[in-house]
């Protein structure tokens, strides 16, 4: 069977299956759609918590990320999983035990102000909205049918990643798991598999892959922080916390969660840095030849033709010369994407698992955007119908609402992911910079300081993403019009050197302090919201999740 | 009250123990130290990128699980577990 005939045939049964477990467990209630009844085992919903959680991004670009920017690539790492430790501990348990279907309900109920729900309503849509451009349209169904196809999306996507890297690390040191691959000898060789990259690339004149840091350690430490807050902040992950039968059960669902991204996170770091290896003993071949360009491997030619690799022969000898310094180097471009795509057919890997990836990839935006999709519409008839507008309609109207909330969300998402606007590419960092700046530090004051009130959480969440966003904008140009900004986008002008994707964790600072000042010069909240915090800190007591 | 209040602060001091850990991993052996750590290697790995890329996320996971189980002695220890609500 052709390699395109096999593509369709997997990506085709994989769609049948989702839509399948969508149609079957359909939501009935407000309370199915929004949380799939809170009746979600803890490792089943780790498992799509997960599926949610890895978007498009972390199955395609994170390890040609790392590939090519090797230590400097551990901010992704570290920030997109440290982010979970945060979620059990200082979130998701209490916000459980809260009860309640949203973010926004929460903010608006523990600061006892409409403002503050609307003001994270607009926090939540702007983060959500930016991530999601960057994802494909995804599956309305609602929470319980998002549950069960998100955790068939996972199982997809995480076979489609971890079987071409054990082939991969088969192949290039005898070992199979590629966590151990990584530190292991090259096959019938005394040379550890990063000595020998560390050692091509500094031939090439590339910087060593274990030690190039990313701008500066400051940038690093910040850029780091800034991707863990926002993880904890993002609503989409949130919301998967309401869904757990108890208390008890969304602090070991955060385990689980991380556990089942755990193992895509693990194994990136030897995609990455086996495809890198890969990729250049392809064009300098260990023999000490170049590779001659008439005699290129055809999945050279397949990804010419898309665009993402080019070659320009300028010294004219027919052959290849990939180099560190650009008058030399002849490999002009070469897409960081391509390395998790093609890293299979590289490695000279069977169709069907070729095909497999192309599934997985798909898994992934699908079930990320979903989730976005999800949190999005329950936050405009939740929120901002129900809990402000028309707090008078009928379960039936809000269910109704949330639908068409939702297929609003996915034609507006849709168009974008077809007709991406120029600023797609910067706004995926952006969205965990909102989440990190405003909505985290408004829900964890909110559990953990009994005297925070509504002024300073307002003040807060409001001087958080107002930071950010300037900084952002200055940058990068307002609305990411690069024409208008108005500080070039270079390390000279940045803030300490810090790069605008890693400032959210400033812009969070900047909120906890502000809020914390303001509370201090503003009335106390009112005593029985100081009860409301007590109580949610204990988990006795904690009922399903009710709708009020 | 005063079995909630000691539940809090067990609490607490839980969460910062857990955070330690959880910050030294990270930002101290994976980013603040990690040249004088890069000196020492594990197999085929240098130790500080080793933390940096395998190693603190092995120990969220674990840190998760921890943090879970013992809350889960301390919810009983001081009686505000979710089962007597049954």
């Amino acid at each position: 069977m052709s390699l395109q005939a096999m593509t369709y045939l997997v990506v085709g049964m994989t769609f049948a299956l989702y839509i399948g477990i969508a149609i079957w467990s359909r939501a009935a209630s407000t309370k199915d759609f929004y949380v799939a009844g809170s009746h979600v085992h803890p490792v089943a919903n780790g498992m799509a918590t997960a599926a949610d959680w890895m978007s498009a991004a972390s199955f395609i670009s994170m390890a040609g990320l790392i590939a090519f920017m090797g230590y400097g690539g551990s901010v992704f790492l570290m920030g997109w999983t440290g982010g979970y430790v945060l979620l059990a501990m200082l979130l998701a348990p209490y916000l459980r035990k809260f009860g309640k279907f949203t973010v926004p309900e929460f903010i608006g109920d523990r600061y006892y102000s409409k403002t503050a729900r609307i003001v994270a309503v607009i926090c939540l849509i702007v983060a959500s909205v930016t991530y999601v451009i960057g994802q494909m349209k995804g599956i309305g169904g609602g929470m319980k049918g998002i549950t069960y196809t998100q955790i068939a999306q996972y199982c997809v996507l995480i076979f489609a990643y971890t079987i071409p890297a054990i082939f991969i690390s088969m192949q290039l040191t005898g070992m199979p798991i590629p966590q151990l691959g990584l530190g292991s000898t090259m096959a019938g060789s005394e040379v550890y598999l990063l000595d020998r990259l560390d050692m091509v690339l500094t031939d090439l004149g590339f910087a060593e892959y274990t030690t190039q840091a990313r701008l500066s350690y400051l940038n690093m430490f910040v850029y780091t922080m800034s991707l863990m807050i926002g993880t904890a902040g993002l609503p989409h992950v949130i919301i998967r916390f309401f869904t757990v039968p108890k208390v008890k059960d969304a602090r070991s669902s955060a385990g689980w969660a991380l556990v089942f991204i755990a193992i895509l996170y693990t194994t990136a770091p030897g995609v990455a840095a086996m495809a890198r290896l890969n990729l250049i003993e392809t064009i300098n071949q260990p023999d000490g030849t170049q590779l001659v360009y008439a005699e290129r491997p055809t999945w050279i030619k397949k990804w010419e033709e898309t665009g993402l690799l080019a070659f320009e022969d300028k010294n004219g000898d027919g052959r290849i010369t990939y180099a560190a310094d650009p008058e030399v180097n002849e490999a002009v471009k070469i897409d960081r994407d391509i390395m998790v795509l093609a890293n299979p057919e590289i490695a000279g890997l069977p169709n069907w698992v070729i095909a497999l990836v192309a599934a997985g990839g798909l898994a992934a935006a699908l079930s990320t955007a979903a989730g976005l999709l999800l949190a999005i519409s329950s936050a405009i008839s939740h929120d901002l119908l129900k809990g402000v507008f028309t707090p008078d309609i009928t379960e039936q109207q809000e269910l109704l609402a949330s639908r068409v909330a939702m297929a609003f969300a996915i034609l507006v998402a849709g168009y974008l992911g077809f007709n991406p606007p120029d600023f797609a590419a910067g706004t995926v960092a952006l969205a965990f910079g909102l989440a990190a700046s405003s909505i985290f530090p408004a829900l964890m004051m909110g559990i953990f300081n009994k005297n925070m009130n509504k002024e300073g959480a307002i003040a807060g969440m409001v001087a958080g993403l107002g930071v950010t966003l300037l900084y952002v904008f200055q940058h990068k140009g307002i609305m990411f019009i690069a024409s208008t900004a108005f500080l070039g986008d270079m390390p000279e002008n940045w803030f300490l050197g810090i790069e605008p994707n890693a400032f959210g964790a400033i812009g969070a600072l900047i909120n906890f302090a502000v809020a914390y000042g303001v509370s201090k010069v503003t009335a106390p909240p009112p005593e029985h919201i100081q009860h409301i915090v007590e109580d949610i800190r204990v988990p006795h007591g904690a009922g399903e999740a009710i709708s009020h | 009250m005063s079995q909630k209040a000691d539940y809090w602060k067990a609490n607490l001091r839980l969460i910062s123990l857990c955070l330690a850990i959880w910050f030294v991993v990270s930002f101290v052996f994976g980013i603040i130290l990690v040249e004088p750590l890069n000196n020492i290697s594990l197999g085929g790995y240098k130790l500080g990128f080793w933390f940096a890329q395998q190693g603190s996320i092995y120990v969220f996971v674990a840190l998760i699980f921890f943090y879970a189980n013992r809350m889960g002695k301390l919810d009983r220890e001081h009686d505000v577990h979710e089962d007597k609500d049954v």
